[in-house]
């Protein structure tokens, strides 16, 4: 059976469709449960006690002058935790740090008491004493310093060769550029409530991106079955990646547990910075050699990405920093070598964007620079290098669905430039403080390219799990992928209405009842959740046709002139189905293989006005083409394409959580700086609608895509409205005086 | 903890007598950060923010030595429009840099002036008119100019006991700004910010500076010697475009910046450098 899309359009709040989003109403009402709202009857608070020092010995802990504190119910400290590793891909990382903490903010010890006032006191009256050791906080020192982990002090070392690694073009570029560490910067601090249950095991609300993998991760560590540990998604106030990665949830289900009372924990927004994990600092180095007509004829590239004190994510970070190194452009020969490394900095991994925002800041930086040698425009440059279908990567893998990276580069170019600035003191570098005159501003114009993976890479065997339930007519939709603020909620919705040809669908809530939907993350749910729902509505459809083919007597309004109500009245239809994409391939030893599922593109052209004797910057104007796929929300797409600019200005212009000899200083959003709504620039979007093929309905996630070019063609018109090199972001003030 | 909530003045001084440790909130925009970060805990809170004394603002004598006396319960959101912005526009800038709109409806002057923060918005313009804080205490009012208030980094002339009640701000005939340097657009701590008053009735140039030193600073060899080299009429000022070079060059020297993570010290020099060039043009002809 297949369905006409095109046709199912038509269904109100459907495919392709202005649809809003169910909970929108009571999140703008401020009526919306997040998960910090979470409350039982005679639960108890729970708090950390982190790390001061960056990297000590523990001698010992006292934890008694705690628990003799009244209120305190529970003090637990790493001889307590049954398993005491977890970890995102790789179990490296104690729950309760036992002989040695390796980075500032690490816990050490968790307390339950009756207020949370009550449990930060018994923190502070916990006595740890510490032989402090010198922090290695250099990543280039990282590889050949002693080991600060029994894994050793290097995640990943990647080299990719591609064609002839000595071929080089008469024309050479070169530069070394550097990203600083961004944070997620989430609203909704961590913040979870776990309740013990009488069979021994545990059940916890969390706000997380991935239930089933955290589900895994917390049984582990608690030594019980998995089927001991249910968790249901809390109300997400936004992830990022930063949630993809396990914090108090291990912390608060112990506590449970070993009180026999529910526990709940929220962070603080100092502790949330130093409990989770941020984007990548990277050292990149890049040379770029060309024809005299702008053909690239190889990239070498060196990537060095401090992945702080435990490994999370770091691994695949660093395929996805090597693997797009060079852009979307034609590459006949490479040479990239990535590494990533243990230092006592906080831990980073996933982060939107997941490694490719690091590599594409400096390969656009390198674009530009070729094209001033080669005296070719910048934009024209990258039209001649352009990646299409048929073309290989630097793996040598061949791009076989869509990729129209010239579409979105003419696209991008066409959008009409903003008007002049307005003579408005609001409006110019430094806004609100009324620094700049019209005469102080100077502007400039900017122009990059990216592309990014979607899904799960190097072999992952990737799927999602959903189930489709009719009964008595009424469609509910069961999926356990986390509603993270992106609208995947909105979309099961569309799905469902367009496949059923039904108007009302409700979607039940997230939790590990049904199997995985795998993480909200790698712009993976449109087409792996979106998959499941898709194929879970149809079986269900299949199975109305199929019935209403015997019994005759029930045709109706619909779908497709049969009588849903009557026909799931007697006996349910409930069809659970699991969708999983194309096999993919791990790395070679030269970096080559067919890794990568399906890729999205988009370009952006920057306006920024400067004041170069102060160094301040006003983001005016982001022009945009993005690779889409098939737009199924128009709203939705513009929400991410417009939130994910907004965190590359971010990173082009202020967002940097800053690190001296590994203490966090800024764990605040008093001096961790993000855009509000007078550094937003205005967006100018158009979207490129080639659908991809094997994706539902031809989508493309769409999440990562603006944060990741949006930042280099900000820092391209800074660069040419001033003429500062900007090879680090971000660009600070006195980066330009 | 428990909270006095103040109907007057004398009741608020009454219950400060009793309980000398006790915490003085007004708008409590700087205070409950810091209790919310667990840096502090408040044996005793005195709340002032209902006092009625303290939250009006009101014009004391006429045109030729006018002052603004405004309550120190004064929010930002009502310095920036309405008799304030009409006769101390630099201050009505400044409250305009303050946080987001919820902030400025609950954050006061007096605040700003008690915590004594270098970064403190409003106290560089404060200190460029000249004002004099009405403060009380168990003795009795005392009134402390503003370049006597501020001692060190959130510590001011204020005795154990007394409270900030007002600040007069003279009425300066004359154009007058603010400027101030952060990372951002809005809802921005200062990296430096410079505030500057011409008073065409008394031939004077007042400049005050933040975020550049452990108090709000004045500069007031600048200020004289642009004074000195100014040609005055009844209704502008004339400098020469290398005098207000010199000038700028004079105002940065005042200023005693320190390196930290917001900026370098040496990028706060210069900026306070470019500012004050900039105020100056924007005031004079």
């Amino acid at each position: 059976m297949t369905v006409d899309v095109r046709a199912g359009a038509g269904v109100a709040g459907g495919i392709g469709q202005r649809a809003i989003r169910p909970d929108g109403v009571a999140k703008v009402r401020g009526e919306y449960s997040f998960s910090g709202d979470l409350w039982a009857e005679g639960m108890l608070w729970g708090q950390a006690l982190r790390s001061p020092h960056p990297s000590a010995r523990i001698r010992s802990i006292d934890i008694s002058p705690a628990l003799a504190i009244n209120g305190v119910h529970a003090v637990l400290t790493g001889a307590d935790i049954p398993v005491n590793r977890y970890g995102l891909e790789h179990r490296d990382q104690p729950v309760l740090a036992d002989d040695i903490v390796r980075y500032t903010g690490e816990p050490v010890a968790v307390v339950a008491a009756d207020h949370p006032e009550t449990a930060r006191r018994a923190c502070a009256a916990i006595v740890v004493d510490y032989e402090i050791l010198a922090p290695l906080v250099d990543p280039e020192n990282a590889i050949d310093a002693p080991a600060i982990h029994p894994d050793g002090n290097v995640f990943r070392d990647l080299v990719i060769r591609r064609g002839d690694v000595e071929a080089r073009g008469p024309i050479a570029v070169e530069g070394t550029y550097e990203i600083g560490m961004q944070d997620q910067a989430f609203m909704g601090p961590e913040a979870g409530l776990a309740t013990p249950t009488s069979d021994g095991g545990v059940d916890l609300v969390v706000s997380t991106q991935w239930l089933h993998n955290d589900r895994d991760q917390i049984a582990e560590c608690l030594g019980l079955a998995p089927a001991l540990v249910q968790l249901s998604l809390g109300g997400v106030g936004g992830a990022f990646g930063a949630r993809e990665d396990v914090s108090l949830h291990v912390h608060a289900c112990l506590l449970a547990t070993r009180t026999g009372r529910p526990v709940k924990i929220v962070y603080s927004r100092a502790e949330s910075f130093l409990g989770h994990v941020h984007r990548h600092p990277a050292r990149i180095w890049m040379r770029h050699t060309a024809r005299p007509g702008g053909e690239i004829v190889s990239v070498e590239s060196r990537i060095l990405l401090d992945g702080g004190a435990y490994r999370s994510s770091s691994y695949h970070v660093t395929a996805n920093a090597a693997c797009f190194a060079a852009g979307p452009y034609r590459v006949p020969n490479g040479h990239v070598h990535a590494v990533a490394v243990r230092t006592n900095n906080p831990p980073c991994g996933a982060m939107r964007g997941f490694g490719v925002v690091q590599s594409c800041f400096a390969h656009e930086a390198q674009m530009d620079l070729l094209a001033a040698a080669c005296e070719i425009d910048p934009v024209e440059l990258r039209l001649r290098n352009a990646l299409a279908p048929g073309d290989e990567l630097l793996t040598g893998q061949r791009i076989e669905g869509t990729l129209p990276v010239a579409d979105v580069i003419r696209a991008c170019a066409a959008l009409p430039l903003p008007a002049p600035a307005a003579d408005d003191v609001l409006a110019r570098p430094g806004g609100a403080g009324r620094t700049a005159d019209a005469a102080d501003v100077r502007r400039g114009v900017g122009f990059a390219v990216g592309f990014k993976n979607l899904m799960y890479a190097e072999g992952y065997m990737d799927g999602s799990v959903a189930r489709c339930r009719i009964d008595a007519g009424v469609v509910t939709i069961t999926c356990a992928a986390a509603e993270v603020g992106q609208g995947f909620v909105t979309l099961v919705q569309q799905i469902a209405r367009t496949v059923l040809e039904v108007d009302d669908v409700i979607v039940a809530p997230a939790d590990t009842t049904i199997g995985s939907a795998g993480s909200t993350s790698a712009s993976r749910q449109t087409m792996m959740s979106g998959g499941a729902v898709e194929q879970a509505c149809r079986a269900a459809r299949a199975e109305l046709e199929a019935r209403a083919a015997v019994e005759p007597g029930a045709r109706g309004p619909n779908p497709g002139g049969i009588d849903i109500v009557a026909l799931t009245t007697r006996e349910a239809i409930d069809v659970t189905e699991e969708f999983n994409h194309r096999l993919t391939h791990p790395l070679d030893a030269d970096g080559q293989g067919d890794a990568h599922v399906s890729f999205a593109c988009a370009a952006h052209r920057a306006v920024v006005d400067v004041d170069p004797e102060l160094g301040l910057v006003r983001v005016v104007h982001l022009a945009t083409a993005q690779d889409v796929g098939r737009v199924l929300n128009p709203l939705q797409v513009t929400g991410q394409i417009e939130g994910g600019i907004a965190q590359g200005v971010g990173l082009a212009v202020m967002e940097e959580l800053i690190v001296q000899d590994g203490h966090v200083r800024n764990a605040s959003f008093t001096d961790y700086l993000i855009p509000t709504a007078l550094d937003a620039p205005t967006v100018e979007a158009t979207l490129i609608e080639e659908p991809e093929p094997g994706a539902p309905f031809g989508a493309k996630g769409v999440g990562e895509p603006p944060t990741i070019s949006s930042t280099p063609a900000i820092v391209a018109a800074i660069r040419a409205a001033t003429g500062a090199p900007c090879t680090r972001v971000p660009v600070r003030p006195r980066d330009l005086t | 903890m428990p909270v006095i909530v103040a109907d007057s003045v004398e009741h608020a001084l009454a219950a400060l007598t009793e309980h000398p440790d006790a915490t003085v909130l007004a708008g409590g925009t700087d205070l409950m950060v810091e209790v919310n970060d667990g840096r502090r805990i408040p044996s005793q809170v005195i709340a002032v923010g209902r006092v009625a004394e303290l939250a009006g603002i009101r014009v004391d004598g006429h045109t030729q030595g006018a002052t603004i006396v405004i309550g120190a319960a004064a929010t930002f959101a009502r310095l920036e429009r309405g008799t304030v912005a009409e006769l101390a526009p630099a201050l009505a800038y400044a409250a305009r840099t303050v946080g987001s709109p919820q902030i400025r409806n609950a954050a006061t002057i007096g605040g700003n002036l008690a915590t004594a923060s270098p970064a403190g918005d409003s106290l560089p313009v404060l200190v460029a008119l000249g004002a004099t804080l009405e403060v009380a205490g168990p003795d009795g009012r005392r009134r402390i100019p503003i370049n006597e208030f501020f001692t060190g980094p959130k510590r001011s002339a204020l005795a154990p006991g007394e409270l900030v009640v007002a600040v007069h701000v003279p009425v300066r005939r004359g154009p007058q700004d603010y400027l101030k340097v952060g990372v951002r657009n809005a809802m921005v701590i200062a990296v430096a910010s410079l505030a500057i008053a011409v008073d065409l009735e008394a031939h004077s140039v007042g400049v005050g500076l933040g975020s550049v030193g452990p108090t709000p600073l004045a500069a007031p060899d600048a200020c004289e010697w642009i004074a000195d080299r100014a040609r005055w009429d009844t209704d502008h000022v004339t400098v020469d475009p290398g005098d207000a070079t010199e000038f700028a060059d004079r105002v940065a020297a005042a200023a005693r910046p320190i390196d930290d993570h917001r900026g370098t010290a040496e990028y706060r020099r210069n900026a306070v450098r470019v500012m004050a060039g900039r105020a100056l043009r924007r005031c004079a002809r």
